[in-house]
């Protein structure tokens, strides 16, 4: 070893390299940074417990449904079990499943909140996530408030089959009943939001936010690259190349993503609250 | 709680519902023989299977093709237009796949584009406008996967779809003739009936695809298409399908008429059913059907309210002598 100099370390615990500029980054200041990264804005994952201390008014968030637990409607065996599956992820993410549902008030308007956890079994959608998210938008639409999606998810969950599949629909007719009503719901799309949840509710907000650099996409990088048999374009389906093409309404960072969702439902309220502008 | 608005299905105290149903089955054990999960997939992927041009053909009177999205182009994965089923005018929407290789590239293998889906949802807004039913064939392998479709919001457009027949005001009559392959083939298939032939499969992911994921082998795929109970008697068994129609002995492919005659009778029937129906009634049954599925468990919640003790219930008892 050379005289005088040490390898620098960076254990894992301690600290991330930020995969878009290879900066070192302290793993207690990325956390204080909301998960991004302070010299190159690379927005990392996050997850549903601190999104939502990210979102709500303190003190505000009443969780809903929160003993919600999936059955086994096929009886799914692959390599293990479905219901064992998810036992190990409960432990793991110490959540039920891969949503976290609440009322809340954002910027003081009164909202319904869905939360999607990408890290239980890959924010997939069942029936659970299903069931909270119309609830959400049932009560929202009985008591008037606002809905707020943040989804994080690899679309349906494949272990629960055409009943996965049939959440969709089940979501979507809740929607359909709350546009009926004049209530706005407004979709934040995160890093990453494929397959079924991008062909269902995350694509059907009155207003779409995405968060910056997310992947946003119907179909897998090696379903689609296996189709045309090319490498796609760096940044393709990303929030930047979707706001391009149409499909988003805005890209919004993180730390103004709660001042921007209050100011949108702000605005709406005349509608969906008993406000009279004075014109 | 569509049979509440429209009466019984097995109306045997000869109230005339009886013909009506008489050719569908209900009930998986009903069925001559249980096909494996992997039979039913090579029978729903069979090339020579009736696609859903042969079977309007032979359904319907007087069918008119009509063409695009009036946005950016006419997708021939799927068809629609206008016809007659019985002298009676209405919307017909289906995924068109190929009966041979070069047909079968022209209609980009029944996997639809963007465009595809709205054209579809323009098709459903006629059908609401003018008063007319609407029947949709599914069968697709799923929506196209390529880039061209990412970049005119594939999600988008099948989201869309989904969410213009939730609450569309006109009986809507599903039919799942072949594949029905996830987002791509439910983006036809919100009804207020959803019938399927016999040996159709509907997933949420191609058993090819589940076995790549889960098993890490797409060799595996006979074993994914078991467990993801995708086969026709399985759909009933979990209620995702209403009825199945039946094939004739050899499968539907062995006689494209025999099958189209089965569909007609089961779509007359179901049609004139649905007709009876205030369209408030028909929204809110469709609304119900496709809230219950999941299957959960809630530890905690508090327990479900118990009936309603109707009135004569509860008008003070008179004793009886023993």
């Amino acid at each position: 070893m050379p005289f005088g100099r040490k390898p620098k370390e960076f254990p894992d615990h301690l600290w991330t390299k930020c995969p878009t500029c290879g900066e070192m980054l302290f793993n207690k200041q990325l956390v204080r940074n909301l998960n991004v990264c302070s010299k190159c804005e690379h927005h990392f994952r996050m997850g549903a417990r601190p999104r939502i201390d990210l979102l709500v008014d303190k003190g505000s968030f009443v969780e809903q449904d929160a003993s919600l637990v999936s059955g086994d409607p096929l009886g799914f065996v692959d390599q293990k079990p479905y219901p064992e599956r998810i036992a190990a992820a409960q432990v793991k993410s110490g959540e039920k499943d891969a949503a976290i549902a609440g009322s809340a008030t954002i910027g003081g308007n009164p909202v319904e909140l869905v939360v999607m956890d990408f890290e239980f079994m890959g924010g997939s959608m069942g029936s659970v996530v299903g069931e909270k998210i119309t609830r959400a938008a049932e009560r929202a639409l009985a008591e008037r408030r606002a809905l707020v999606i943040v989804s994080a998810s690899g679309g349906a969950r494949m272990q629960e089959g055409t009943i996965a599949l049939m959440q969709m629909g089940k979501i979507v007719s809740a929607l359909a009943r709350l546009d009926g009503g004049g209530i706005p719901y407004v979709s934040v799309i995160t890093d990453p939001t494929t397959g079924g949840v991008l062909a269902s509710y995350a694509s059907l907000g009155d207003l779409i936010l995405a968060e910056p650099g997310a992947l946003i996409r119907f179909s897998g990088e090696r379903v689609t690259s296996g189709t045309v048999g090319e490498k796609l374009p760096t940044g393709f389906g990303r929030s930047e190349f979707l706001l391009e093409k149409g499909f988003l309404d805005q890209i919004v960072p993180r730390a103004q993503l709660k001042e921007r969702v209050a100011f949108f439902l702000g605005a709406f309220r005349a509608a969906w609250q008993d406000v009279r502008w004075g014109l | 709680m569509l049979e509440r608005i429209v009466g019984t299905r097995r109306g045997v105290e000869g109230n005339g519902h009886l013909a009506e149903d008489a050719n569908l089955i209900f009930d998986s054990t009903q069925l001559r023989a249980r096909p494996s999960a992997w039979e039913a997939v090579q029978a729903a992927r069979n090339i020579k299977r009736p696609h859903t041009l042969d079977v309007i053909t032979r359904v319907f009177d007087r069918f008119q093709e009509v063409h695009g999205d009036r946005g950016f182009r006419d997708d021939p994965a799927i068809v629609g237009g206008i016809a007659e089923l019985a002298g009676r005018p209405l919307v017909i929407v289906g995924e068109q796949k190929g009966a041979s290789t070069e047909e079968n590239i022209q209609r980009n293998f029944g996997m639809p584009h963007p465009e595809g889906y709205r054209k579809a949802i323009r098709l459903y807004r006629l059908a609401e406008k003018f008063h007319l039913p609407l029947v949709t064939f599914v069968d697709t392998p799923g929506a196209y996967p390529g880039p061209e479709g990412e970049e005119r919001g594939q999600a988008e457009a099948i989201a869309r779809a989904i969410f213009t027949m939730t609450r569309l005001q006109t009986p809507i009559v599903v039919v799942i003739l072949g594949e029905g392959g996830s987002g791509g083939a439910l983006a036809l298939a919100i009804g207020d009936v959803v019938l399927a032939l016999e040996n159709a499969i509907y997933s949420v992911i191609s058993p090819e695809g589940s076995a790549a994921i889960l098993w890490r082998s797409p060799a595996e795929a006979e074993r994914a298409a078991k467990a993801m109970r995708l086969a026709g008697p399985d759909l009933l068994d979990l209620g995702v399908v209403d009825a199945l129609i039946p094939e004739p002995a050899g499968g539907a492919h062995t006689d494209h008429e025999e099958t189209a005659k089965a569909i007609k009778t089961a779509l007359v029937a179901q049609l004139a059913k649905l007709e009876r129906a205030a369209t408030s009634d028909l929204l809110s049954a469709r609304y119900e059907r496709f809230r219950g599925f999941g299957t959960l468990t809630e530890p905690g919640a508090a327990p479900p309210l118990p009936a309603p003790v109707p009135w004569w219930r509860r008008l003070p008892l008179v004793r009886r002598r023993p």
